[in-house]
């Protein structure tokens, strides 16, 4: 296979500020790849130079075989960029927005009509094509840049936060739209502090924080890697009490200390439920499957939503 | 011509195409400064003309007509140049999003210098136009005087957006205002250098609005000379610079 971005101790520096460390990367045709990590972790510094709006400050950076610097027009031409602030022209309607970036990649005026008609029933604002992109909802301008990032019906589609900021509805709406381009083949890469939308869209997923990747993996090999099967959350009316990481013997293998609970990272949820209640007497109990938030806590000691 | 020939043979021709779908909707708002040298024309040119009789043996509206169709080549180019770029630039977020594509700076800045250069021109056509029909303009030569607007509005349309992308907030029009403003009075546009002393008569011969309205006087007063050439060069190369500043200065800001 061949990789369409590839990268090796990639770095951005902002004067004195590394946002991005030294990572490397590849990522093949046909697969959704997810950059998952806190605020401040770089992922968007990363976009913008797989973009080919932001110049690498060191290492290599090869995106469709090309090199930024060199070849940025030409593979901009062959992209499809969300970014994680909207940048819709205000001073058109939804499908002049379209149409304009169309030409802007190129397409003749007949073709990329017709392509406007086209991605305006893909994201469903067929009914808006002739409003203007102001009064839109959230979820409708993040749909609509959704669909002016397809018009070149662009090789890679990279997505920054594509959901960030959206009620749960429109989350879902953009989800489905997002799970059918990756049916079709488009590759997808995307960023995100939501470990649902990383587990559902993404085949790989790197964890990124301060500029550096934590781990990478497919999301079920990250939890089978970095946490257990379970984790009973006990809450208690006051403070968490203080335990050993061999409280419950082979029974909990990791013990995590939050402000407001404890987590116990069991291979057996069923069996610890009783002893825990027993020993610690919380005030509620809670059994539940690992995530990628066990994951990020595991790796960098703290939440990824906070 | 110019700014156009520039915008043909890179992609600065799609932000042409842009701005005129923005503009088929809200085309009354381009005539905002349309009429400003039109009223100059008619207070200065008819009523202080009453008192002030000829210049170089040219009445008085004769003479200053040409000025005022510099002036108004000027004023739309760097109206458009200035405040609409500001705006794209710093709150629209427009060239964000068409640095995206295969589109660069310098199809950003050639693209709007051409617009704000076609703005200009309408606004020198217009007055041209209304002056023609008072029969302001003296000779054939005064033909070439669209031409020589649009040479003026590139001159002006590429220093505008040069200085475009050095304005920091609202409040720094102000000072695009108190060099516009001097500039428009003492550029030879109401009466010959001649009435100021020699040092001041170079200060002013490197005015760009001078060159401006002496390459127009010129062709509407048909007193065409070699000094044409050499106005229309400066005009020329001012645009060209301010063109280069504001892509550099475009990629620095966007492409971070
Ligand atoms: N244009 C910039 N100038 C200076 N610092 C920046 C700039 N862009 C990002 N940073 C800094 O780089 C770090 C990483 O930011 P970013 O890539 O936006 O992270 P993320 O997208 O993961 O939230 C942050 O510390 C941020 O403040
Ligand atoms: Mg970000």
């Amino acid at each position: 296979m061949d990789a369409l971005i590839h990268a090796r101790g990639l770095t951005k520096q902002f004067g004195s500020i590394t946002a991005v460390a030294g990572i490397d990367l590849d990522v093949t045709r046909g697969e959704a790849f997810g950059f998952l990590g806190p605020n401040g972790a770089g992922k968007s510094s990363t976009m913008r130079m797989i973009g080919c709006v932001s110049p690498p400050s060191g290492g290599t950076l090869r995106i469709l075989g090309l090199d930024p610097v060199k070849d940025g027009s030409a593979i901009r031409g062959r992209l499809g960029v969300v970014p994680q602030a909207d940048t819709l022209d205000n001073e058109l309607t939804v499908k002049e927005n379209l149409v304009i970036y169309g030409r802007y990649f190129g397409l003749s005026r007949a073709d990329v009509r017709k392509r406007a008609d086209e991605l305006l029933e893909f994201v469903q604002l067929s009914e808006r094509a002739d409003s203007k992109v102001e009064p839109l909802s959230g979820g409708m301008k993040r749909r609509l840049t959704i669909a002016r990032a397809l018009v070149n019906d662009p090789e890679v589609l990279l997505l920054d936060e594509p959901t960030t900021g959206l009620d749960p509805q429109a989350r879902h709406v953009v989800w489905d739209r997002l799970f059918r381009l990756k049916q079709r083949g488009v590759t997808l890469i995307l960023t995100t502090h939501y470990m649902d939308e990383a587990e559902q869209l993404c085949d790989r997923l790197v964890v990124m924080d301060g500029g550096t990747i934590a781990a990478e993996g497919s999301p079920l090999e990250l939890i089978r890697e970095y946490s257990t099967r379970e984790v009973v959350e006990l809450r208690f009316a006051g403070e968490a009490p203080e335990i050993g990481e061999d409280a419950f013997g082979d029974l909990v293998q990791r013990v995590e200390v939050l402000p407001d609970r404890l987590l116990l990272y069991t291979d057996d949820g069923d069996a610890l439920v009783p002893v825990a209640h027993e020993r610690l007497h919380p005030q509620s109990v809670l059994v539940r499957r690992s995530t990628l938030e066990d994951v990020f806590l595991r790796l960098t000691g703290r939440t990824l939503v906070d | 011509m110019t700014a156009f020939a520039l915008a043909s043979r890179t992609r600065g021709h799609l932000l042409f195409e842009r701005n005129i779908m923005v503009y088929r909707r809200a085309w009354m708002t381009i005539f905002s400064g349309f009429f400003e040298p039109l009223f100059y024309l008619f207070s200065m040119g008819y009523g202080l003309g009453h008192f002030v009789g000829k210049i170089h043996g040219v009445s008085y509206p004769h003479y200053i007509a040409p000025a005022l169709l510099a002036s108004a080549a000027m004023n739309g180019a760097v109206y458009d140049a200035t405040t609409n770029v500001f705006w794209k630039l710093r709150y629209g977020k427009v060239y964000d999003s068409m640095l995206a594509t295969p589109l660069g700076p310098v199809d950003v800045a050639v693209g709007e210098t051409a617009w704000a250069q076609f703005r200009g021109l309408l606004y020198a056509i217009g007055f041209m136009v209304t002056a023609a029909a008072l029969g302001a303009v003296q000779s054939w030569w005064g033909l070439l005087a669209l031409p020589a607007a649009m040479v003026v509005g590139f001159g002006f349309a590429g220093v505008g957006i040069g200085v475009a992308t050095f304005l920091r907030s609202w409040q720094d029009f102000e000072l695009v205002q108190v060099v516009l403003l001097p500039m428009f009075l003492f550029s030879g546009t109401f009466y010959p250098l001649s009435v100021y002393p020699t040092v001041l008569q170079w200060f002013v011969r490197v005015s760009p609005l001078y060159n401006a309205i002496s390459l127009v006087r010129s062709f509407t007063l048909g007193h065409v000379t070699w000094y044409c050439p050499l106005n229309a060069a400066y005009l020329l190369a001012i645009g060209v610079v301010g063109i280069a500043v504001a892509r550099r200065r475009m990629a620095g800001l966007l492409l971070t």
